[in-house]
């Protein structure tokens, strides 16, 4: 049964149930013209469509997730399963190549054992299928009459519609604590099964990475999980580095468009700045690869460094900072904006130069402003991944020298996920507490960003 | 007029006084400094992309003329569909007829430089138009990605030295390859599409924008009109703004931890891929949403619930089409952001090498950005052509999403 089949039968009936409830409430006033509705007929109707719908949708999210379990059980169960292979790899992909066939999503077997399953594959999902929408039509059946049968002249259906939306929209705004807790569950988790395979002291203070996906999952060796290099890699390209771009020229050109520029380039410039920001990261990474890698090593090369890598921290770290430079530079803008001009006409009026005025007012009153934005820019270049995964290394590197290979956190969790490695291996899991550090630090980034913001604020106001 | 000065206008002061001038004239050079290089970054890199870009939507081609009168391949298979013609075309000998006539026309050096699948074009082209069978038709054939390699001053010297006897000859052409944007993903970079990338991208987005704006509209609806200010809503606010700036790979780490693990057999679905990019697109709708809620005044407020409205016809009479064009606005920038996300959906295992477009949005696909990503990875040098049109196409997407944003942003902005 497709998803989008029960949508669309629950969006029909809810359509039915929404005329006849309609009709029903205006049969109401037909019948007694004197009677006094408690509500308008609209929300007669729409009581009974939410009874028909909501049920139907609840059940066809949970019958979705549900349903291929079920089919499988039923196929394992079946005599024809009883010859697979007893666990493990070969047994799953005889599975999956069945269940395409039967699905139509391929057109043959490539394994012949795979063969006898089509058939118990097919017989189940039509059986579940026809479960699924039976049980779906009894469920809109059953609310929609319960429904249409309270239907009164004063029955008050415009607060059991609004209460319903009250709580969807309750609902709705939930979302983004149930994504938190949904991260945080799956990085701790995973991240707690890591550390029982190394100990955390070995993964944060240890200097030496170089995982091997390919070695025996059991007794991983730790000396080869020592993060240290990651997290200097990450905070020299992108705490470093991309803030020795981004920070003057950000700032800078913040000042530049705020204090000097006319209105009519201000008009101009700021949605080229915007342009800068909303360039994907794949095409910066892509520009670092392909343009500045290469010639930031012919430019060592000829200023006599020997041996500069192509895949040096300086060129990830050098566009990573002209990516950052809208965000610093609006960031910038807001703070500067917010220091009262009061302090500026003051400032003027003592006989200070513009630039002295920005130098030694604006730029100090709004300093905690700018330090926070600084610091949403770190979060934000930590974090970053595709300039990192095309520009810089993958092999860790404990060195000061930007001319050399580096390589960051992101590089590493898309290094150890996309690679062969199995879920259960250390390799694997170790992306996780990778991504674990990534996200606190992150999170902790933030959360000291905004509060330096809100007590800045606080003190103009 | 007499040259006489103010006091305080010693020699010591209007030299101070030339300095501070002077710092203030650095100063107001360096911003103005800060703000050409980052337009400079910009134009060159939007340069580059568009130099390179411009011949990755053309390939080189062989000019092959074929007299289809001489050669009996019979028409009856093009009733059939599709697939199954080129196959019946191919079962009559179209490949050895289309070699034999580059043979004749080139030289057998230069038809061995076909491409290999060059044939499955002309078998298209007659089932496009039967009519060609009963005549002489000159085909543009792709050539093999090494001679085109030669045709670009790079690769063996054999093959640039073939490559300029062809061109002068005037066989031998870049062409513009309307079939860059109808093919899928390919090994040979002769033969590649963005098609496939596309149509992964543009079903991601409707699972994203199908997701996320419903429940950010709502949400910020909740949040701005009816939250009571206790801990609860204090706690729904901080896990909004932090998500709003958790890095994108985190919610791929997220996806593939609980998306993968609930449904195991939608690997590199469009479905997954759009579920996880929802899951980041949602706090920026909310966080635009809001803002437009902020923006409608107290007085529309005051007047609704004056005549007698409830709370909830208030906002979705009245406040909810106010905001929308505000909501909108955020929402059409939340999903270009979406659109140019890579990292992500690497995670959830979208960069499988995938050569047809995908059916559904449970068939695995690939996006553009990926694509993008896969591209610049491969050894082959006719790929970074490709790649920085695959990017164009890309920056027009986002360019027309993002002029959509601000159209909508000029047409209904009201002040009030």
């Amino acid at each position: 049964m497709s998803p989008a089949i029960l949508f669309l039968l629950a969006l029909g009936l809810a359509l039915a149930g929404w005329l006849a409830a309609r009709a029903r409430a205006w049969s109401f006033r037909r019948a007694d013209p004197g009677v006094r509705m408690a509500a308008r007929p609209t929300y007669h109707a729409w009581y009974v469509a939410l009874w028909i719908a909501l049920p139907m949708l609840l059940f066809g999210v949970v019958w979705t997730i549900l349903a291929p379990n079920l089919v499988n059980q039923a196929v394992l169960a079946s005599p024809a399963a009883a010859d697979l292979p007893a666990f493990g790899f070969q047994r799953d992909t005889i599975l999956s190549e069945a269940r395409n066939v039967a699905s139509g999503a391929s057109s043959a077997v490539f394994n012949p054992e795979a063969q006898a399953l089509v058939e118990p594959f097919r017989e189940a999902m039509t059986r579940y299928a026809w479960i699924g929408i039976a049980v779906s039509l009894v469920l809109a059946f059953l609310g929609g009459a319960w429904s249409f049968l309270r239907l009164k002249p004063d029955f008050r259906a415009r607060t059991r519609v609004e209460r319903t939306v009250m709580t969807i929209l309750l609902l709705a705004s939930l979302v983004a604590i149930l994504t938190t807790i949904g991260i945080v569950v799956s990085l701790v988790f995973e991240t707690i099964r890591f550390f029982g395979m190394v100990n955390p002291l070995d993964f944060l203070f240890g200097l030496h990475w170089g995982p091997d996906p390919m070695s025996s999952p059991d007794n991983p060796d730790p000396t080869r999980y020592g993060a240290v290099p990651l997290f200097w890699g990450t905070i020299f390209i992108g705490a470093i580095i991309a803030m020795i771009v981004a920070i003057p020229l950000g700032l800078m050109s913040a000042i530049y468009l705020t204090q000097y520029a006319a209105p009519s380039m201000r008009r101009w410039v700021k949605p080229a700045l915007e342009i800068l920001a909303g360039v994907p990261t794949v095409v910066y990474g892509y520009f670092a690869a392909l343009t500045i890698a290469p010639s930031i090593r012919d430019i060592a090369q000829f200023f006599g460094a020997s041996n500069p890598s192509s895949e040096s921290a300086l060129a990830a770290g050098l566009v990573m900072g002209v990516m950052i430079i809208p965000f610093v530079s609006s960031m910038a803008d807001d703070s500067i904006a917010a220091v009262p001009s009061a302090m500026r006409d003051g400032s003027l009026a003592m006989g200070a130069t513009k630039s002295e005025t920005i130098r030694k007012v604006l730029v100090p009153a709004a300093l905690p402003g700018i330090v926070a934005g600084v610091m949403l820019a770190v979060s934000r270049a930590i974090g970053e991944t595709m300039i990192v995964v095309m520009a810089a290394s993958t092999a860790a590197n404990l060195s000061a020298n930007p001319l050399e290979a580096m390589t960051t956190v992101t590089v590493q969790i898309v290094a150890m996920l996309t690679g062969e490695g199995s879920f259960d291996h250390p390799a694997t899991l170790s992306a996780f507490a990778l991504g674990f550090v990534l996200f606190m630090v992150t999170l902790a980034l933030n959360f000291i960003a905004l509060r330096v913001v809100k007590r800045f604020r606080e003190a103009y106001d | 007029m007499t040259d006489r000065t103010l006091p305080t206008r010693t020699p010591v002061f209007e030299k101070r006084l030339k300095q501070r001038y002077a710092s203030e004239r650095r100063f107001k050079a360096l911003g103005l400094g800060a703000i050409v290089f980052s337009m400079l970054v910009l134009l060159f890199l939007l340069g580059t992309m568009t130099i390179n870009g411009i011949g990755g939507f053309q390939r080189a081609e062989l000019e092959v003329p074929i007299d289809f009168t001489e050669v009996g391949i019979s028409g009856d298979a093009i009733q059939m569909e599709q697939g199954a013609a080129i196959q019946s075309l191919g079962a009559q000998g179209l490949q050895t007829v289309v070699e034999f006539y580059a043979a004749a026309a080139l030289g057998e050096e230069a038809a061995a430089q076909l491409d290999a699948n060059a044939w499955r074009e002309v078998a298209r082209e007659i089932i496009a138009d039967e009519s060609i069978l009963r005549g002489t038709t000159t085909f543009e054939l792709p050539a093999s990605s090494d001679l085109a390699a030669g045709y670009a001053g790079e690769g063996s010297p054999e093959m640039r030295q073939l490559a300029g006897e062809l061109s002068e000859r005037g066989v031998l052409a870049k062409n513009f390859d309307p079939g860059f944007l109808t093919r899928a993903d390919a090994t040979n970079p002769q033969q590649v599409g963005i098609w496939g990338a596309l149509k992964g991208s543009i079903l991601t987005m409707l699972v994203t924008l199908a997701l996320a704006f419903p429940i950010g509209v709502l949400a910020a609806l909740y949040l701005e009109e009816y939250a009571p200010r206790n801990r609860w809503t204090d706690v729904i606010e901080v896990s909004i703004n932090n998500l709003a700036a958790v890095p994108s790979i985190i919610f791929g780490l997220l996806g593939l931890a609980v998306f993968l693990w609930i449904f195991p057999n939608l690997r590199s679905a469009p479905l997954i891929g759009g579920m996880t990019l929802a899951l980041m697109t949602m706090p920026v709708i909310v966080i635009a949403g809001r803002n437009a809620i902020k923006a409608v005044p107290p007085s529309i407020r005051d007047g609704a619930l004056a005549i007698g409205a409830s709370p909830v016809q208030l906002v979705f009479h009245h406040v909810l089409p106010l905001a929308l064009p505000g909501i909108l606005t955020g929402t059409i920038i939340g999903m270009a952001r979406a659109l140019g996300e890579t990292a992500p959906l690497l995670m959830i295992g979208m960069r499988a090498f995938i050569a047809t477009p995908p059916e559904g949005f449970t068939s695995p696909a690939t996006v553009l950005p990926v694509q993008i990503f896969l591209w610049s990875d491969e050894v082959n040098r006719g790929f970074i052509e490709r790649t920085s049109a695959a990017i164009i196409v890309l920056l027009l997407f986002l360019l027309l999403m993002n002029g959509l944003a601000i159209y909508l942003r000029n047409k209904f902005e009201k002040s009030w």
